[in-house]
């Protein structure tokens, strides 16, 4: 193991290396072009044994993938943005077709007004397609779920592809320490594909064709529910694996901070739940008890640990730094539904940082202010509110 | 917490000047973060950045409002960027710059240093656009005494892609030569 500084990107780029991707098929864009230069690199440089593909679009990148994936190749893909939402209708053949493909995704916002900065729209508006959803909050967790994706999305359990989200710029071009793990480590810990169906010419068989009403497309889908329900406990047990081998301890779809004895606790996810850590640091040394809780997956919904570790908060603001128009934050409704038909505490949405506005200790310590006055008078005036913005 | 920004112009150096910042004193076992604040990249237009240093492990992910050292790459910022704002009342303000620091006339404890002739005199970049981030390293290593020079000049050998010695020389040229 060696200890660098290094940006989000460049983190990603060493998770696909050192999970010894095979075939790389991508196509570049801000803020995510350096993800897929590096890469480049390595495998010019020898560095890494994979087929690099240059594709005309992420429309081609995400075809390519699922064919080479499908013929036994362990694949990587990293877009952003708008070339997420141009994948959209292969991401759906990607799951269906049960492969497990990695993507490394810098979380940016989506034109018009152009915007190379941060929101986390570009991936909830594919939260439908199947795909296993991670969201970063450091350069060493893009590194190590990189190799732990691989580890989730290949087992026979799953089958399923994955996406992490790294934001823009407060991730992506982030110089952070990072420790990159021995190669001979990672080898251990992830051994070669071995896809259940490969697509071979000596043993043909085909996948995807046509299916009658009559016959199996509704078990098709139900199969991926069915494996999807499996990921949480398959990604604990690799996480608990991960933590012997490398000593890094992950601790599954949520990431509790001071939570145990809170009675106003922010739900987030992404970069900024740091911003949102160093504010609770600042409130509890006034003795205000506050946490926070980042959520680390959106697919699957971890819905029963969620209602586990909010039954004794009394107040909750969950952050959405993306917005489902005509509607609330997507995050935001998943947990009201998570908590329905319980004994629910009050809950209060706050959309925040839309387009990469910076989220400061300021902005968090007024969100929390805002959720305590909402205790005081048990009441919530404004359901969904935004912040600092100028209207 | 040290919190330090850079004012630059696309194409000086600024992001890696933040970078080389952070990687030296990563090397003095300090925690690090740097990172830009930029739009679409353009040589010339007014470019920011930062390094954060701590003894402990880096939470925050916002920009930088209330830094302990402002770093200025081009003089000609001073007259169309409010450098110094937020800056800490004891803080310091770096100019490179041929002029002596009070022809600034700051209420803060102002620095200065040739680094643009540093850099034409080490042939980085070119005399139209010199590369100032190294020189301005070195000077920043004299004025603050968070970093030690040995440390810039290791993490330039690490991270310089081509004329590693010349950048070397370059920051301990600007270490000498810096006025405060």
């Amino acid at each position: 193991m060696v200890k660098k500084i290094m940006t989000g990107n460049i983190a990603a780029a060493w998770g696909a290396r050192l999970s010894r991707a095979e075939v790389i098929a991508a196509y570049p864009i801000t803020p995510q072009t350096i993800i897929v230069e590096k890469l480049a690199q390595f495998v010019s440089d020898g560095e890494l044994k994979a087929e690099y593909l240059h594709v005309e679009s992420e429309h081609s990148a995400m075809a390519a993938c699922i064919a080479a994936s499908q013929t036994g190749a362990r694949t990587f893909t990293a877009t952003s943005s708008q070339g997420l939402v141009l994948m959209h209708e292969l991401l759906h053949w990607a799951s269906g077709a049960r492969a497990p493909i990695v993507m490394a995704n810098v979380n940016r916002a989506l034109a018009p007004p152009w915007s190379v900065w941060v929101e986390h729209t570009d991936m909830m508006s594919q939260r439908d397609t199947g795909w296993i959803q991670f969201y970063a909050e450091s350069n060493q967790e893009v590194l190590d779920t990189t190799i732990m994706c691989y580890k989730l999305c290949e087992d026979k359990d799953i089958q399923l592809p994955a996406m992490i989200g790294l934001d823009a710029f407060y991730l992506s071009h982030t110089s952070e320490i990072v420790d990159i793990p021995d190669q001979e480590k990672v080898d251990k810990f992830l051994p070669k594909f071995e896809p259940a169906y490969p697509l071979d010419v000596e043993n043909p068989l085909s996948i995807g064709s046509l299916s009658m009403p009559h016959q199996w497309y509704p078990e098709f889908r139900y199969k991926i529910q069915e494996a999807m329900e499996r990921v949480i406990p398959k990604l604990n047990k690799i996480e608990e694996e991960f933590y012997k081998e490398f000593g890094r301890k992950y601790t599954g779809p949520l990431e509790l901070y001071n939570t145990e004895d809170a009675e106003v606790v922010l739900i987030i996810s992404g970069a900024a739940t740091g911003t949102v850590k160093e504010t609770v640091d600042i409130l509890r040394k006034k003795g205000i008890k506050v946490g926070v809780i980042r959520l680390r997956m959106f697919r699957p919904f971890p819905s029963d640990y969620l209602v586990k570790a909010l039954s004794k908060i009394s107040f909750i603001g969950v952050i959405d730094r993306s917005f489902s128009f005509g509607h609330e934050g997507a995050i935001y409704s998943e947990i009201k539904a998570s908590l329905y038909g319980l004994n629910a505490p009050l809950i209060k949405n706050f959309i925040v940082g839309m387009g990469g506005r910076d989220i400061t200790t300021d902005t968090i310590t007024k969100i929390y202010e805002n959720c305590f006055s909402c205790l005081k008078n048990n009441k919530i005036d404004i359901p969904v509110e935004w912040i600092d913005i100028k209207v | 917490m040290i919190e330090i920004r850079f004012h630059g112009r696309g194409g000086q150096g600024a992001v890696v000047a933040s970078n080389i910042l952070a990687d030296a004193a990563f090397k003095e076992g300090k925690y690090v973060q740097a990172f830009p604040y930029f739009g679409v990249e353009r040589r010339g237009a007014p470019v920011t950045s930062f390094t954060r240093i701590d003894k402990d492990p880096i939470k925050i992910k916002s920009q930088v409002y209330k830094p302990n050292y402002i770093v200025v790459l081009d003089p000609t910022l001073m007259n169309v960027t409010d450098v110094t704002s937020g800056l800490d009342k004891d803080g310091i303000v770096l100019i490179n710059s041929d002029k002596y620091p009070k022809y600034y006339n700051l209420s803060f404890k102002t620095a200065t240093v040739d680094a643009t002739s540093i850099a034409i005199e080490n042939k980085l970049g070119s005399r139209m656009a010199p590369i100032v981030n190294t020189s301005i390293l070195g000077a920043f290593a004299k004025i603050s005494g968070e970093v030690m020079l040995e440390s810039i000049v290791l993490a330039i050998k690490e991270s310089a892609p081509s004329k590693k010695e010349e950048n070397i020389k370059a920051a301990k040229q600007a270490y000498e030569k810096t006025i405060m």
